[in-house]
């Protein structure tokens, strides 16, 4: 199979356009003949939901949690990126597009990128509409701030609080046509399976987390809105529940999975304190707009920082990056913080952190505006550690927080099973090796108002779809095959709980395939991966029934899946010969310790295909074109 | 740290509860309230006993999935703060604590501490929206909104729909949840055009879903993890008169 992206011809500016035009249109009156299973409820789901069903087509929504409102998209703190040049700094689609391509190191699509960088103002205007409030200026004006990885300030926000604000508006209008009877929405069911017919995709099949029981859902078309799985290193910034399964388990019926090693470690998190941690937690990377990142010059320098005078501090990012400082893109401050402390000049008890410092911005503007600003960030850091941020620097280190990779899509947000399209953080298209803060969310809003409501329609009026039923023996045996699965989970009966096999699957990954990665430590991870799966299998013990609302189960599947993904992850990551943007290879570096990509060998998307449980995934390749960005090494100096 | 808990267990919906007590050992104060309840479920597990089921996801005070009361208060001794945002230091060693899921009609329990909170998302499904379809809106700029009004608008619209006000309500009444979105579309220019619909059909969903009256004894304001302002609930009074006056 050789993969056709399905990029439009003629010039970037115009590709979108184009392209929209091409696609063939379902009339008005035919919409509501076509059924669209859409799981997942995030930012890409209930956008996607909401917006199919205002068309007039029927829809299904399906979510694990209670209500639509709690996807994870709920955490997002920031801001969400557009280039309205509302501060006239010079801002521009074609900026918000060059600093994408270049912040994820060129390794992401350019026509994606553009066209994420065209729709993402009318989502800061959709938004608005449904009445999401942004910070304003006092003329009443929206308001701007910075990220990092840029020099405009393109970034909308609602307090510390942006996802929260988005999701709840795409929340919603989605709820606005339940009550309307457009979308039927089902809560606490889990995706088990994708069902393909006469190679297509026709429905799924989930677990009613409640009774346990197997349910068949039909449609036409599948969309897949479920996230990302950097809950595979057991910490991570994601909710507990995050999960692969859903994406995995397409992969098995036949969808790529594109970059998988392409996982974002996030500089600011709070500090691991100890073994019986379950999460770890974000602090929103706006903090870096004030926030003075240092630690001592001196190793093993334990005095308290309000000691160690500035002459002894080491402002690394300033030090390194005079022209972006502490602005970075989140995968130079990672590798750096983690270098500094490598060096043994760490802080905290455990030495596996470093300072963020307000004390200048408060000297500098005051207490007050520092609050106002980042408040309920201080207050979150207070609840979690009990220091006062206000009177002591903030510790922070780096942690998974999004998985750029995900399940290969064309330029039309389809899979590599017909009738499958992947939005937001599920699919791999615009981020490349590298996501930008505040980008995130606009791919999320992007793909499901304003990319999936054209493109599905093509795929639907130029596809012919046969009635099926519930009796398909593709569906039974679909349900067949996970009951299996499940009893075989249910008879292990071993000695380990799922979370402990979890947490040392996390334990490998964080360690040969975290920060920094090498073809020893690759080659040694995928050998105890392996292991550790077929332990897992043996010796896992998961009380209760199957029949029943079982949490320990629930994880089980999960946790089964993260067993498989873990291995391709380490697999992806030693082919890649390259650093390139979040991926060190530690073989592969410039003489100042950055990534030094290889344009030659691996300008390419690796898009594997399923092999078997243990066995090796197939590669295929999609090469990148650049015809529009000159390739460089990235330079924030 | 070692605590005496009395959890609320349940087996299903149409089944009878019970408190049963478990100790929870070598607990350390940096340690989050769920992080404690995982400890006791990797005990019963290898125990070979059914861990207590509860409702958890971001853990970091958002998603609003926590629903249990924690040693009589909605969230628990914290002021503020979802539970998963309640740390071990909150408590004294040896504590006796009791857990048990918010209680009220209109949220029957599904299992041990979860509970069925959807009666949320009808009351938003009738109206909790502005009526505009995806794309063909106004550049955002052409809404312009006094800071004050946006921020006043963004302090009720901080909600994570939890139900702690109605799990501390001795009316078991959503006002609170209700009001919050009402004054929040209230304030805004978007929201004007279906005012009036939007306070009436959210108010009916409210009464027909079982929750209680207002009765202004402050009790939702006090535990309310986002510290939504009652405020809200007089807003919305207003706004239901208004539109009763037509």
């Amino acid at each position: 199979m050789t993969l056709d992206a399905k990029i439009p011809d003629g010039p970037l500016e115009k590709k979108w356009d184009t392209h929209r035009f091409n696609l063939k249109l379902v009339n008005p009156s035919n919409k509501r003949k076509y059924h669209i299973i859409v799981v997942g409820t995030g930012l890409a789901g209930a956008s996607a939901a909401a917006s199919l069903a205002e068309l007039g087509y029927r829809v299904t929504s399906l979510c694990y949690h209670e209500s639509p409102r709690r996807a994870h998209s709920i955490a997002a703190q920031g801001g969400i990126n557009a280039p309205k040049n509302y501060p006239n700094d010079d801002d521009s689609i074609w900026r918000l597009f060059y600093d994408t391509v270049k912040g994820g190191d060129f390794r992401a699509r350019e026509a994606n990128v553009y066209r994420l960088a065209q729709v993402s103002g009318s989502i800061i205007d959709q938004c608005v509409a449904q009445g999401v409030p942004f910070a304003r200026e006092y003329g009443g004006l929206l308001d701007n701030r910075s990220f990092g990885g840029a020099q405009v300030s393109r970034t909308f926000y609602a307090r510390g609080q942006t996802g929260q604000q988005l999701l709840l508006g795409a929340y919603s209008a989605l709820s606005r046509q339940i009550h309307k009877g457009q979308v039927k929405f089902y809560d606490r069911r889990d995706m088990m399976d994708l069902v393909v017919i006469d190679g297509q995709a026709r429905g799924v099949i989930v677990r009613n987390m409640i009774n346990g029981e197997l349910e068949t859902y039909i449609g036409d078309a599948v969309i897949l809105a479920t996230g990302g799985y950097g809950n595979v290193f057991y910490l991570s910034t994601n909710a507990k529940q995050s999960n692969a399964t859903a994406i995995w388990r397409a992969h098995k019926k036949g969808a790529f999975f594109a970059n998988p090693c392409f996982t974002q470690i996030h500089p600011t998190c709070i500090p691991l304190a100890s073994e019986h941690q379950s999460k770890l937690t974000l602090m929103s990377e706006s903090l870096r707009n004030d926030g003075r990142i240092w630690v001592p010059k001196q190793k093993g320098d334990k005095r308290s920082p309000k000691d160690i005078p500035m002459e002894e501090r080491d402002y690394y990012l300033e030090r390194l990056y005079p022209s972006f400082g502490n602005l970075v893109p989140r995968d130079v401050a990672s590798r750096r913080a983690k270098e500094v402390c490598d060096q043994g000049r760490g802080v905290g008890s455990t030495g596996l952190a470093v300072y963020l410092d307000f004390a200048d911005a408060i000297a500098r503007n005051g207490k007050q505006w520092v609050e106002e600003k980042y408040g309920n960030l201080f207050d979150m850091y207070q609840r979690i550690t009990g220091e006062n941020a206000y009177q002591t620097p903030m510790r922070i280190y780096p942690a998974v927080h999004y998985t750029m990779g995900g399940l290969w899509v064309d330029y039309n947000l389809m899979s590599t099973i017909p009738g499958m399209f992947v939005l937001g953080e599920a699919n791999f298209s615009d981020h490349g090796a590298n996501r930008l803060g505040a980008s995130a969310l606009m791919q999320g809003l992007a793909d499901g108002y304003f990319v999936i409501p054209y493109t599905i329609g093509d795929y639907l009026a130029t596809n012919k779809f046969k009635p099926v039923k519930e009796d398909h023996e593709a569906f039974t045996e679909s349900k067949k095959a996970i009951s299996e699965k499940t009893e075989q989970l249910m008879s292990a009966q071993g000695k380990r709980t799922v979370d402990d096999l979890h947490k040392e699957l996390g334990k490998i990954l964080w360690e040969h395939v975290g920060m920094a990665r090498n073809e020893a430590g690759l080659k040694k991870a995928i050998s105890m991966i392996t292991a550790l799966r077929k332990q897992f299998w043996s010796d896992v013990r998961i009380p209760g029934k199957a029949n029943d609302l079982n949490p320990e189960l629930e994880k089980a599947h999960r946790v089964a899946d993260f067993m498989e993904l873990g291995e391709m992850i380490a697999r992806d990551a030693l082919h890649r010969e390259e650093s390139c943007g979040c991926h060190l290879r530690e073989e592969y570096q410039t003489d100042e310790n950055e990534a030094k990509r290889n344009d030659k060998k691996f300008a390419y998307v690796a898009a594997w295909e399923f092999g078997g449980t243990g066995k090796a995934p197939k590669l295929h390749k999609e090469a990148l074109k650049f015809e529009n960005v000159h390739l460089t090494q990235r330079s924030y100096k | 740290m070692n605590f005496t808990l009395k959890v609320w267990r349940q087996k299903n919906r149409n089944s009878e509860g019970r408190f049963e007590s478990y100790t929870a050992t070598n607990i350390t104060p940096d340690m989050s309230f769920l992080e404690m309840l995982d400890a006791v479920n990797h005990d019963l597990v290898e125990k070979n006993q059914e861990p207590i089921a509860f409702d958890h996801d971001c853990r970091e005070g958002i998603c609003g999935s926590c629903g249990m009361f924690i040693k009589g208060r909605a969230h628990g001794p914290q002021k503020g703060g979802a539970a998963c945002q309640l740390h071990m230091r909150s408590f004294v060693d040896g504590d006796l604590i009791t857990v048990e899921p918010f209680r009220a009609q209109a949220f029957p329990v599904i299992k041990d501490l979860i509970i069925d909170r959807t009666a949320f998302d009808r009351i938003m499904q009738a109206g909790g929206f502005v009526s505009v379809n995806t794309g063909g809106v106004p550049d955002a700029n052409a809404i312009p909104i006094p800071k004050t009004i946006a921020d006043e608008a963004f302090s009720a619209a901080a909600c994570i729909g939890c139900g702690a006000c109605v799990a501390a309500c001795k009316n078991a009444s959503a006002s609170l949840f209700v009001a919050a979105k009402v004054s929040q579309l209230a304030l805004l220019p978007q929201g004007q055009q279906e005012r009036k619909e939007r306070v009436e059909a959210m108010l009916a969903q409210m009464d027909k879903e079982g929750f209680g009256s207002c009765s202004n004894t402050y009790a939702c304001e006090a535990e309310c993890p986002k510290e939504i302002s009652v405020s809200n609930i007089a807003r919305m009074n207003r706004e239901y008169l208004k539109a009763a006056l037509g």
